[in-house]
């Protein structure tokens, strides 16, 4: 089915290799969550998911450093679902070797690979990469223009200041059938909208917090520049963080203590405010940007974003640091066979009534 | 000093300063914005973003401005001229947060707020912190009208008590109740890892918090 922006409604999962704890709540290794998290991608395309994404992350909490090797063993393992990243910090990484890297997962997945570029929630990479935080913007621009150009195939040439420049170089694996698919991730900066569509890249509206429909104007930002720049349409998507579970109670029950402790251990490092019971209400309530309940709750709320936000695509961000592989599981099944079902049901209907 | 403010320059127009330009807008205020470069970069943003706010150079913005609010990332800060800012009302709505932004130099002096430090090198304009705690993303759904029983509350600190004053009625205007603070030092307690720093909290809510933090700080 297509949506309002004219594009086919995509439903994905993202993950960030949150780190599992069993049964008994004692953590896994880094080693079983990541075993983990290749059969949550499995699974994901056998309960009907359209996208598997694995966001780079570097912390003990998250411990997913190398999403590609990871999303080449599930593309390994699957025929039709899209794998890619959400997001690769391109900042902190060098362009040629995402490319290089993003390539070879095309390959091995037959033209599945996507890629999605920002700087996600994550900060870890630039001290251990040696990069300063306070450059993040250059090297942000900079290596966006580059990842354009060897998305164009090779010989590639071109010229940079923070990084050596190509001059007619070959950039292997050449693709197929043309350039993967690319997004840039947008947390709340038009500027980035305004990039994204200057490259013609899709755009990925990342929401955490506070109500989504205001990111509405942005979408509207992103349409009007591609058509400044002379570009055709392009898809729109929304990522933000949920849990399903076979009622909200049960839900709410299995994702606020985790929401709390990760959030709590991150305010003392980003600064972000610790969350209150009330501020929880606001989030997982249907005016905030918490996707946590029952399956109908989910896709009710996936379903209106995406008419607010004129948006084809939706990527649930599941999981969180403590949870188990059981309740994790039972949040990609419920997912795939009750919510992914739903909203196209929702969508379909409303679209029925605009073409009325 | 200007006694009221009718014109306002937005300086910045990332994750902050639409936000803040299209609340002023809606509050009453002739707004405009500025970013690095040229306002012709701006104008699709503004258009779409926040009709109804004027893309300008920063010089001009702040030229003709009543109030002045810095909504840039702080890391930007050391570039700007002091010069235009000369006599002019400054806000302050930026934060120093090394372990998120990167380390700037000239905000490592952890006895001064780093709004003192925006103050010590705008020496010729009056500066006022506020606008820093509450999230950009939380700004818009938090406003409240005057007398509603769950409006919530924004710090505002500045030495100067008459500039605090102007600052706390536009404030006012835009929806949260003005908590202030009697000092920039004082300011130290709006910041990122203080009590109310990302947090939209109720004026009684927020003076206990910073009541209950006043010892420590």
């Amino acid at each position: 089915m297509t949506t309002s922006n004219g594009f086919p409604l995509v439903l994905g999962l993202d993950t960030f290799g949150d780190h599992e704890h069993d049964a008994a709540d004692r953590p896994l290794s880094h080693a079983q969550t990541i075993r983990n998290v290749v059969e949550e991608g499995v699974l994901a395309e056998q309960v009907g998911v359209d996208f598997f994404g694995i966001g780079e992350h570097h912390t003990d909490e998250f411990p997913m450093p190398a999403a590609d090797v990871v999303l080449a063993a599930v593309a390994a393992r699957t025929t039709r679902i899209h794998v890619g990243s959400a997001v690769t910090v391109l900042s902190s990484d060098d362009p040629v070797r995402v490319f290089q890297r993003f390539s070879t997962l095309n390959a091995i997945s037959n033209g599945r690979a996507e890629v999605i570029l920002g700087r996600g929630s994550s900060i870890d990479s630039f001290p251990l990469f040696g990069y300063d935080l306070a450059d993040y913007e250059d090297l942000f621009e900079e290596k966006v223009n580059l990842f354009a150009e060897l998305l164009k195939g090779s010989p590639v040439t071109w010229q940079g200041r923070l990084r050596p420049s190509l001059n007619g170089q070959d950039v292997v694996p050449y693709t197929e059938s043309g350039p993967f698919p690319t997004w840039i991730g947008v947390g709340g900066s038009p500027q980035s909208v305004i990039r994204a569509a200057r490259y013609g890249f899709s755009l990925m509206l990342a929401i955490i917090g506070g109500s989504p429909a205001r990111f509405r104007p942005f979408s509207r930002l992103y349409v009007q520049a591609l058509e400044k720049f002379g570009r055709e349409p392009m898809p729109v998507g929304v990522h933000s963080p949920g849990h399903v579970a076979e009622t909200d109670e049960k839900a709410l029950e299995e994702f606020w203590p985790r929401w709390l402790a990760i959030i709590t251990k991150m305010s003392k490092v980003r600064g972000f405010a610790i969350p209150t019971v009330e501020s929880f209400r606001f989030e997982v309530g249907p005016q905030g940007a918490l996707f946590v309940g029952s399956p109908e709750t989910v896709a009710q709320k996936i379903a209106a974003n995406l008419k607010i936000l004129g948006a084809n695509r939706f990527d649930l961000k599941f999981g969180m640091p403590g949870l188990s592989p059981d309740s994790v599981q039972k949040n990609i099944e419920l997912y795939g066979t009750k919510v992914v079902p739903r909203v196209r049901e929702l969508l379909a209907v409303s679209m029925e009534r605009v073409e009325a | 000093m200007p006694k009221s403010v009718r014109r306002i320059a937005v300086i910045g127009a990332g994750h902050v300063g639409p936000v803040i330009a299209r609340m002023m807008l809606e509050a009453g205020f002739e707004v405009t914005i500025a970013a690095s470069g040229s306002p012709e970069n701006l104008e699709l943003i503004t258009q779409v973003v926040m009709p109804g706010v004027q893309a300008r150079w920063a010089k001009d913005a702040i030229a003709a401005a009543d109030l002045v609010v810095l909504a840039m990332p702080l890391h930007r800060f050391p570039a700007l001229e002091p010069g235009p800012l000369a006599g002019k009302l400054v806000v302050d709505a930026m934060n120093y947060w090394a372990p998120a932004d990167g380390a700037v130099p000239l905000f490592d002096d952890l006895e001064l707020s780093s709004s003192e430090i925006v103050q010590r090198r705008l020496a010729q304009a009056t500066v006022v912190k506020a606008l820093n705690q509450i999230a950009y993303q939380d700004l818009e759904d938090g406003r409240r009208p005057a007398g509603s029983p769950d409006r919530h509350a924004i710090g505002v600190a500045g030495d100067d008590s008459v500039a605090a004053k102007v600052v706390g009625e536009v404030i006012d205007r835009i929806g949260y109740d003005p908590v202030l603070l009697g000092s920039l030092s004082a300011g130290r307690i709006l910041q990122p890892g203080g009590p109310v720093f990302g947090a939209v909290l109720k004026r009684a809510d927020f003076e206990r918090a910073i009541h209950a933090a006043v010892g420590q700080i």
